[in-house]
């Protein structure tokens, strides 16, 4: 009995009921006949395409920032990036990691004179951080139209600008994804994909253990602390805000390649609170995360979202129409469980 | 001038009063009582039982949240059980305080009259009851005017307290507790702290005047020239324990100093050492500090090689202030020599580097960081200052944790640190033990100095020995130079070679440990340069 209570305490108890929650949507799925390998297929893939952007939490909540709601900052970057490597003609891996690469030092230099701001409002950043991604996706919806591409790809057949969605058939559309898959029961394994996404994660976790890394988690857990055993606190939000930013940016780039689509315009406004709530369930608190946090909430997450639209489709089978609704009321109640549990798993 | 009560009436009457937090007891068989129209001092040092003794008084809930008190409380001859500061408002218990309780945006009278507001019914009252009657200001002026001319204050009752001069708070505090219709008893908690020498002056003037209207006084401070000069009778508390009742006339200022710090400790560690063949370490010259509520203004102080300095004073003087500011942690000006080279201020990563380190009074807040392991408390300061625990794989690094762990259990054992492993946070430790852990992580930087701040405040007294056992050590084994400072001078007394004395952010003077009680108590409370110089001038 003991040894499940140290269990259940280990795991935490919001995690447990996601669990449960989610376990019984599989149960119900069966029951509706929905196939389930499809449904745990689509889970790894979302997992996969989400996670990275999930880890940019990290850096942000250890270095004392809160929950980078600033991400869509990053995530422009990353936008930018890909559109570059299609203005540049380029296809395949090369193109995936051209935008990769672009989006990096772009999202570093962005992130650094976000951090620079973040300095300045120490105590409610997190409510900064929301408006500022707001506020950048606003802006680059007016960059996205006075912007000189000149591919044929992406500018709108007639007028100005680029289009809202750009596809990437044929250039690196799903190459992670497909890189190494193989079918499993059933279930196709992103092989590429899951490993882009742990590699990732180990870069940060070594990070983590770098001398400026225990420098950041000393600023971000006590930055009184820090100061007094001479570790630069400001320097150091500035780093875990860039690392942030350009995790946010790689992380977009991975999203788009898996998903088929670079999306402009005011797509990435939202994007932020689903990491957010990822990572919270996760396990993560304002104070605490660690990378076991991403990977279980980024999973978890996606899974419910995965699982519980076609249930509840099939549920409301007669008034289709409230299908759509139903998807939205999902995701933001599990967003809202999810900010209810910022204090974390501790 | 002082006026005589000889019958037995009390209008306060605390009778063998104690108490207990969570086991610890902090106060027992305390006795006060007090006749109307009487000034009786109550002295002091910190952690004495001043501030416990007044939460029982007005009834504050940490008292009734912890378990109450023993003995009993008789007003006006009558034994009552106050449970609310509300109720002892009641009861004609009043308090000034240190902080000022004012709304700035409000006008004296405003302020005086709050929440006793004085109203007449009006049309919307009548509707909907008392809480919408209007007021009336002009029996409400009156009423301050009353009470503000009681104290020979001449400003207009009208004037927002914003913007009014510190002085002019303290008295309209007054004001508001002398407007209160049945006020017996007025309790003074450190009332001449913010003020400037004329306007302590004039508040123990008003002071004076008002105890001449029937209305008891209850002093508390620590300057004895005060108590000297309006007090009737005095009472000290020490340790939580009564020590003495006196008439001011049976006593004086060195008397009462006396009382105050008087211990009865084991001199077996500390003696005073010659330093003059020793080597100076450090040199502090006209240093200030800008900490706020324990500034530093204007310290010269050598320390010798391989001694232990205590820094003593009371609360509020400056003691924590210098360490602070030659750590970098606070701003600081002037100059301070580490074996001859300049310390750079203001920075804190410099003044590790050049050999100092810090343990600080505010251990849970500066000292460690709670939610992460002992192992990365101990080794964190080291890894940025000294580059130790990092393996460097061509530009980058990694921690080696096997390093840490070696050293954390290393230090585990020698200070003796009981946890479950170099792996639990600090946060579930004793303070003891977390104070340990904050040892070790400075010792782990090996330093020329080591500045030890408050290092028993708040463990109990078992491991308080044992931590400044481990401080003896360190000096005896390794000849490292300790500057402690701590408000509990008979620790100070047992481990420190020289004692200096802080006082209004000066450097008072510098005491050997086994001086008498009397230097001590007159050093803290500022008095003793003026008593000693004054007493050469008589005999002179």
């Amino acid at each position: 009995m003991d040894k499940v209570k140290v269990m259940v305490n280990r795991f935490g108890l919001p995690r447990i009921i996601i669990v449960a929650f989610l376990l019984s949507l599989l149960v119900m799925a069966v029951m509706l006949e929905i196939p389930l390998n499809n449904l745990i297929s689509d889970a790894l893939v979302r997992t996969g395409m989400n996670g990275i952007l999930v880890l940019a939490m990290v850096p942000g909540i250890l270095a004392g920032i809160g929950l980078n709601f600033g991400i869509p900052i990053g995530i422009v970057c990353g936008l930018l990036g890909g559109l570059i490597a299609i203005e540049l003609d380029l296809y395949g891996f090369q193109a995936l990691f051209t935008a990769v690469a672009i989006s990096i030092p772009l999202s570093l230099v962005a992130g650094y004179f976000y951090g620079l701001l973040l300095n300045r409002v120490k105590g409610s950043e997190m409510t900064i951080a929301t408006y500022v991604g707001f506020s950048i996706v606003s802006l680059m919806s007016i960059g996205w139209l006075v912007l000189p591409f000149t591919s044929e790809d992406m500018r709108w057949p007639i007028g100005t600008g680029l289009r809202t969605t750009i596809t990437l058939q044929g250039r690196y559309e799903r190459i992670l994804n497909q890189w190494g898959s193989f079918d499993l029961f059933g279930v196709t394994i992103p092989t590429g994909l899951l490993l882009f996404m742990l590699f990732s994660c180990l870069l940060v976790w070594l990070f983590l253990r770098s001398k400026t890394g225990v420098a950041m988690i000393a600023a971000g857990d006590s930055p009184k602390f820090a100061t007094a055993s001479g570790i630069n606190v400001n320097r150091m939000r500035i780093v875990g805000t860039m690392l942030s930013t350009a995790l946010s940016a790689v992380g977009i780039v991975i999203y788009s390649q898996s998903f088929g689509f670079i999306q402009l315009y005011q797509a990435p406004m939202f994007m932020s609170f689903a990491a957010v709530a990822a990572v919270l369930i996760g396990g993560a608190s304002i104070k605490k995360a660690n990378i076991a946090n991403v990977l279980i909430g980024a999973f978890l997450f996606q899974s419910l979202l995965v699982v519980s639209l076609p249930v509840a489709n099939k549920i409301l089978e007669d008034v289709s129409s409230l299908a759509e609704i139903a998807r939205i009321v999902i995701s933001n109640g599990i967003i809202l469980y999810a900010l209810t549990q910022i204090g974390g798993g501790e | 001038m002082k006026a005589e009560h000889n019958n037995e009436h009390y209008v306060l009457d605390m009778r063998d009063i104690g108490k207990e937090y969570y086991g610890t007891r902090v106060l027992s068989g305390i006795n006060i009582s007090l006749k109307p129209g009487e000034i009786h001092g109550v002295l002091g040092e910190n952690g004495a039982g001043k501030s416990t003794l007044m939460n029982i008084l007005f009834g504050m809930s940490v008292i009734h949240n912890t378990g109450g008190f023993d003995g009993k409380v008789f007003v006006d001859g009558e034994e009552t059980f106050i449970k609310s500061p509300v109720e002892a408002m009641y009861k004609g218990i009043g308090m000034v305080h240190q902080e000022f309780m004012l709304i700035p945006g409000y006008s004296i009278t405003e302020n005086i009259k709050l929440n006793r507001e004085i109203t007449t019914p009006g049309i919307l009252s009548r509707v909907a009851g008392k809480k919408l009657e209007t007021l009336n200001m002009e029996e409400m002026n009156k009423d301050a005017r009353k009470a503000l001319d009681k104290l020979g204050m001449n400003v207009e009752e009208w004037v927002k307290v914003a913007g009014l001069p510190v002085s002019y708070m303290q008295f309209v505090e007054i004001a508001r507790e002398l407007d209160k219709e049945n006020l017996k008893v007025l309790v003074f908690d450190e009332p001449t702290a913010v003020l400037t020498e004329s306007d302590a002056d004039k508040l123990l003037e008003s002071m004076r005047m008002i105890a001449d209207s029937g209305i008891a006084i209850l002093f508390i401070t620590h300057r004895l020239d005060e108590v000297k000069r309006v007090a009737d009778r005095i009472t000290v508390l020490r340790d939580g324990q009564h020590v003495a009742t006196k008439n001011i006339e049976d006593t004086d200022v060195f008397d009462m100093a006396n009382l105050m710090v008087g211990r009865e400790i084991k001199m077996d560690s500390a003696k005073s050492v010659s330093n003059e063949d020793k080597a100076v370490k450090m040199e502090i010259k006209n240093l200030y500090v800008d900490m706020p509520g324990e500034v530093i203004r204007g310290v010269d102080l050598d320390i010798y090689e391989g001694e232990i300095l205590g820094v003593g004073g009371l609360a509020g003087q400056g003691k924590i202030g210098l360490a602070n500011g030659i750590m970098g942690l606070y701003n600081s000006e002037g100059t301070v020599r580490l074996d001859g080279k300049e310390v750079v201020l203001n920075n804190p990563e410099k003044a590790l580097k050049q050999g100092l380190a810090f343990v600080s009074e505010d251990r849970r807040g500066i000292g460690l960081l709670l939610d992460n392991s002992i192992e990365l408390n101990i080794a964190v300061t080291a890894m940025q200052i000294k580059e130790q625990f990092i393996r460097r794989i061509g530009p980058f690094t990694q921690t080696d944790n096997k390093k840490i762990r070696d050293h954390a259990l290393k230090m585990i054992k020698e200070l003796d640190i009981r946890c479950t492993g170099p792996q639990q946070i600090t946060r579930r430790l004793s303070g003891g033990n977390q104070q340990k852990v904050c040892i070790a992580r400075a010792l782990t930087l090996n330093p020329k100095v080591l500045f030890v701040s408050e290092p028993t405040r708040g463990i109990d007294v078992g491991a308080k020995k044992l931590v400044l056992d481990t401080l003896l050590q360190l000096n005896k084994e390794y000849g490292m130079t300790i500057i402690m400072t701590s408000s509990e001078l008979a620790e100070l007394r047992m481990i420190s070679h020289r004692i200096a004395i802080i006082n209004e952010g000066k450097l008072e003077g510098v005491l050997p440990p086994d001086a008498s009680d009397v230097d001590f108590g007159l050093m803290m409370s500022g008095e003793y340069h003026k008593v000693k110089g004054e007493e050469v001038k008589t005999d002179g």
